[in-house]
């Protein structure tokens, strides 16, 4: 059995966007109850600031999966898991495309221009609408929801490969694993 | 009798070329400011003042200027911004409902623009200011436009954690266009 890595852009992109993700995610729900501050005010700022270098890293992360073909998922997979884990992979990468995009669309709602790192003005998608800014909060918190729902998914079933299993699945995305186990 | 009636009436109604205290009309003005949060230019406005304006061209040095701000009418942009910016720390309006600007100058600059000076009090803290004014002929009154930076912290607008300049910009840009009836 052959087992070939991810290539280390693609390795790369997906630990840096799972880091993103959990400090944004943690980030969100902690300054989204906050009494109005400076903190708060500041706390936004970096939120978006994140949220818009992760939605650059999908971007660029979307246009590599594109144009190199992942590693094979091994022989031992059943046809159910491998449609599986290609649905849960397809509804994540919507999701990190989605999550940053309702959020910037809020933010443009909001009236709230997003100034990336203090200094660049990243232009609003929308007009100051007073109305749909709640609507959109609504829809980037829940997304947010379906976001956590599908990592547990996500690495629930990569722990599964691991421990059960005892695949390759794992070694392809983890540096610190072998390329490839063998089985059993 | 009957027709001297129609002069009189016409003069009354003519009264940019009348040096006499002219009410601003509110609907025709606008008094707006655009604050830094984070660097993020945010734009708000207040929807109630009066105030009276005294201007003749031709005696420029004579001209009064006077303005009243219901510092609760104000809209910061957003509902929170709303109900944060009347609380104490900021405009406390159940202490402070009025800021008051009063002129002591007005100098020609040349042609119609000229540098009006005054005194400003924000939460009872009285600062002098000037900005420069340009005047033209709006209906059958006058407009008088500029824009100045009001430093909040001078007067006390945003004690406490918000005294942090590099959250809440100290320079506030402020933008007045006052037309009178």
């Amino acid at each position: 059995m052959t087992t070939v890595r991810y290539t280390g852009v693609a390795i790369a992109l997906h630990w840096l966007i799972a880091l993103a993700i959990f400090a944004n995610l943690a980030l969100g729900f902690y300054m989204a109850d906050l009494e109005v501050s400076p903190q708060k005010l500041r706390l936004y700022s970096y939120h978006k600031w994140l949220g818009m270098t992760m939605l650059l890293l999908v971007l660029v992360r979307i246009g590599w999966r594109l144009s190199h073909r992942p590693p094979a998922l091994p022989d031992s997979m059943r046809p159910w898991e491998r449609t599986m884990a290609g649905v849960t992979h397809g509804v994540l990468y919507l999701l990190t495309l989605s999550v940053p995009l309702t959020g910037w669309l809020y933010s443009s709602a909001k009236g709230f221009k997003t100034m990336y790192l203090g200094l660049l003005p990243i232009p609003d998608l929308l007009a100051k609408d007073a109305l749909l800014a709640p609507l959109l909060r609504d829809w980037h918190e829940n997304l947010n929801w379906i976001m956590v729902a599908l990592v547990i998914l996500h690495v629930g079933a990569a722990l599964k490969h691991l421990v059960v299993d005892h695949d390759d699945v794992l070694g392809r995305m983890v540096p610190g694993l072998p390329p490839s186990r063998t089985k059993g | 009798m009957k027709l001297p009636l129609l002069p009189l009436l016409l003069l009354a109604t003519a009264p940019a070329a009348l040096a006499a205290p002219l009410p601003i009309d509110l609907a025709k003005s606008q008094l707006a400011f655009v604050s830094k949060q984070m660097n993020v230019p945010v734009e708000g406005t207040f929807r109630k003042f009066t105030g009276q304006l005294d201007f003749d061209a031709k005696k420029p040095e004579a001209a009064k200027a006077r303005l009243d701000i219901e510092m609760g009418s104000v809209d910061a942009g957003s509902a929170e911004a709303n109900a944060e910016v009347i609380r104490k720390a900021w405009f406390n309006t159940s202490q402070f409902p009025q800021a008051s600007f009063v002129s002591t100058a007005l100098k020609p600059l040349g042609g119609n623009r000229y540098e009006l000076a005054g005194q400003m009090t924000i939460k009872g803290k009285t600062h002098p200011l000037s900005a420069p004014v340009t005047v033209k002929p709006a209906g059958t009154g006058q407009s008088f436009e500029g824009t100045f930076v009001l430093k909040r912290l001078d007067y006390g607008i945003g004690d406490g954690p918000w005294n942090d300049p590099d959250t809440v910009a100290n320079e506030v840009q402020v933008r007045f266009k006052l037309v009178t009836k």
